[in-house]
């Protein structure tokens, strides 16, 4: 730590708290991914985990970035925005990918073939 | 305070480290296809928190711009594994 020499102490705590908050949910979620049993049931757990622990770690930077420079910091917004749009829609998508490969090995076919059958 | 604050910063690496180690480890391990691919999401957003914590350790914002270029290369090549995996190619 060679720049926090001059930060207050109601940043500071709000800054560590957002921190191991932040990191905690996190590993929350990552033990959901490694330990649930179904992959419709995994699939849940990392998005909850990942976009809230975002959230407080991106607050947490933005707070002490603000409170070490002499005008406040906003940009961490942009990766709260970005991840929060985007996680729901990478995991609609797997999802879709994941019905599909188990719809087709229900069926006995591979999608590919069955794709290029409908070509 | 500022050791308050470092000690905080360490263990939210800590807690990162672990978070990683178990995306990799159902990445190494998933039975399926998708699990691996979602694995591998989990993976590259607990490496994006990571390197906004290694930002706040040294106070420099150097890494907030790789956080960002992480986040966008990330969801790019997620939505691409999981086209290939429904239609077993990338761009029709």
């Amino acid at each position: 730590m060679n720049a926090s020499g001059d930060i207050s102490a109601l940043p500071a705590i709000l800054t560590a708290v957002l921190l191991v908050g932040g990191a905690a949910i996190t590993l929350v979620g990552s033990l959901g991914l490694l330990r649930l049993r179904r992959f419709y049931e995994r699939v849940h757990a990392p998005t909850l985990g990942t976009t809230l622990g975002t959230a407080c770690i991106a607050i947490a930077s933005m707070v002490y970035f603000s409170a070490i420079g002499t005008r406040p910091v906003w940009h961490e917004l942009l990766i709260i925005a970005f991840v929060t749009v985007t996680t729901p829609i990478s995991l609609m998508v797997l999802v879709s990918a994941a019905l599909l490969r188990d719809e087709s090995e229900r069926k006995g076919t591979t999608p590919h073939n069955e794709g290029s059958e409908r070509r | 305070m500022s050791a308050m604050l470092a000690w905080s910063v360490t263990i939210a690496e800590i807690l990162l480290g672990c978070a990683m180690a178990c995306a990799a480890f159902r990445i190494l391990r998933g039975p399926r296809a998708q699990d691996r691919v979602l694995g591998f999401d989990c993976l590259y957003v607990n490496a994006m928190l990571l390197l906004l914590t290694f930002g706040i350790r040294t106070g420099s914002s150097l890494y907030f711009e790789a956080a960002l270029i992480i986040a966008l290369l990330g969801f790019v090549s997620t939505v691409a594994l999981a086209k290939f995996l429904l239609r077993g190619e990338v761009i029709e």
